[in-house]
């Protein structure tokens, strides 16, 4: 059965697709696993949120998007709900949003493999998003954003981003 | 400054034994008296990575390359982060409105419950990139075992700050062997550097009460447990940088009471001095 509820949580889901990450606007929060949840109990509604990195400058953005994409739909009193568990892993970007990401010129993350102290230089290698090499090097284990490295392909002298795998 | 690597006055923040005594109650600089001892452990906790992650940020745009400038801001955001979402919580604990700006920007320097060794200036790469490292591979293993604390927003906040601090671990790993088993140069300043921090490492493994406490009520670490296994991972990326590991002798301490080396003050007057021209003032 569904309830008023539901269908209104379902409403409010698809008003929040138009909140982008601003850092990577291809990807809306429910795509990048940001969006958690949303309650709602009679006129109250709750947005529950997941930081990306504990100390990610994006996320204060994306909160007030999300409210004042909300007002914008005529729910004025919406609230953001923080949780941290369980925490954001890369693997809840999808593989339809990952191919988002390589055509915006950001290799999107492997599947998180192991959780061990594997050497950084060890691991497999990233395809570039622009001419598909493999022939890549990685330039830096920390880039622009907190969720991004940089890389170099070889094949097309381009440097280009990857998200990292967490 | 007698060495070159920037440390030094090795003479200075030997706090007396006050609270680092087995079974004595737990004392502070500021006052004989424990209150909250939750709220001091998460200050302990919390003022770690506040400290820690602003000494980082002062290499912003001073880093012998780029990327490792980029690193750097990135790893000192993290730990900022990890702070401030631990601040907010130990304001929550202390039940007196203190949110994680006043308990950050409005402490003096006897007021914080971090360890001294995060509070020692940068000096040069090698100082900043083993001292990285051996507060890393130690927070690691803190944070495993919080993540199973009985309070369950540090349980979530350690499992989010791990996953950050095994990249870190991962990276200045990598760094401690490049620059140990790298030039004649480098490897005496990693040497050097190894040599000024090793001694002001043996506090991160005291207890006392206030831990105790902490881990009797389910949401402490037992860090003096950890100790093995922080040397078995020191040793072996030692081994491989070709670096000594210097003999455990001189321990400061006194940092997780209030007592610090000269260096934190000033650091504060830094880190602290826009909050407070500009009380209140909102982005």
């Amino acid at each position: 059965m569904v309830t008023v509820a539901d269908s209104r949580r379902e409403e409010i889901l698809a008003w929040l697709e138009e909140v982008k990450d601003p850092e990577v606007p291809v990807l809306s929060i429910r795509e990048l696993g940001v969006l958690r949840d949303v309650e709602v109990s009679g006129d109250e509604v709750v947005v529950v949120m997941t930081p990306t990195y504990s100390g990610c400058p994006a996320m204060h953005a994306m909160e007030a998007d999300v409210v004042a994409t909300l007002a914008r739909h005529g729910v004025p009193n919406a609230r953001v709900k923080t949780v941290y568990a369980p925490p954001w892993t890369t693997d809840w970007i999808s593989d339809e949003a990952k191919a988002k990401l390589a055509a915006y010129g950001i290799a999107p993350p492997a599947r998180v493999e192991s959780d061990d102290l594997v050497p950084l230089r060890r691991r497999a290698p990233v395809e570039c998003p622009y001419c598909h090499s493999v022939n890549t090097i990685v330039r830096s284990e920390f880039g622009s954003t907190a969720c991004k490295a940089i890389l170099f392909c070889n094949g097309c002298h381009q440097p280009f981003e990857l998200f990292k795998s967490i | 400054m007698s060495r070159e690597s920037g440390i030094g006055n090795r003479d200075s923040g030997n706090g007396s034994a006050d609270g680092w005594v087995a079974g004595a109650k737990p004392a502070t600089a500021t006052s004989g008296v424990v209150e909250n001892p939750f709220f001091e452990y998460l200050l302990r906790l919390a003022d770690d990575r506040l400290v820690l992650g602003h000494r980082l940020s002062e290499w912003c745009g001073h880093a012998p390359i780029l990327e490792e400038d980029i690193a750097l801001a990135n790893i000192a955001l993290d730990l900022i982060g990890q702070a401030s979402l631990l601040l907010k919580l130990a304001g929550e604990v202390e039940g007196k409105g203190r949110s994680e700006d006043a308990l950050a920007y409005f402490r003096d320097a006897i007021e914080f419950r971090n360890a001294q060794l995060v509070e020692l200036p940068n000096g040069d790469f090698a100082v900043t990139i083993v001292r990285q490292f051996l507060f890393d591979a130690w927070d690691v293993l803190v944070l495993e075992r919080l993540t199973t604390a009985s309070k369950q927003t540090l349980a979530g906040i350690a499992a989010k700050a791990l996953k950050e601090a095994k990249y870190h671990l991962r990276h200045t790993a990598e760094w401690v062997r490049m620059l140990g088993d790298g030039t004649v140069e480098s490897h005496a300043r990693a040497q050097r550097a190894l040599d000024d921090l090793w001694p002001y490492t043996a506090e991160l493994f005291l207890s006392d009460a206030i831990d105790a406490e902490a881990v009797g009520s389910g949401s402490g670490v037992d860090v003096e447990s950890l100790r093995p296994r922080w040397r078995q991972t020191v040793d072996q990326v030692m081994a491989e940088a070709t670096l000594n590991v210097p003999k455990d002798g001189f321990a400061p301490r006194g940092g997780r009471t209030g007592r610090h080396t000269e260096h934190l003050g000033r650091m504060l007057s830094d880190m602290q001095s826009l909050a407070r021209a500009h009380p209140g003032a909102a982005w």
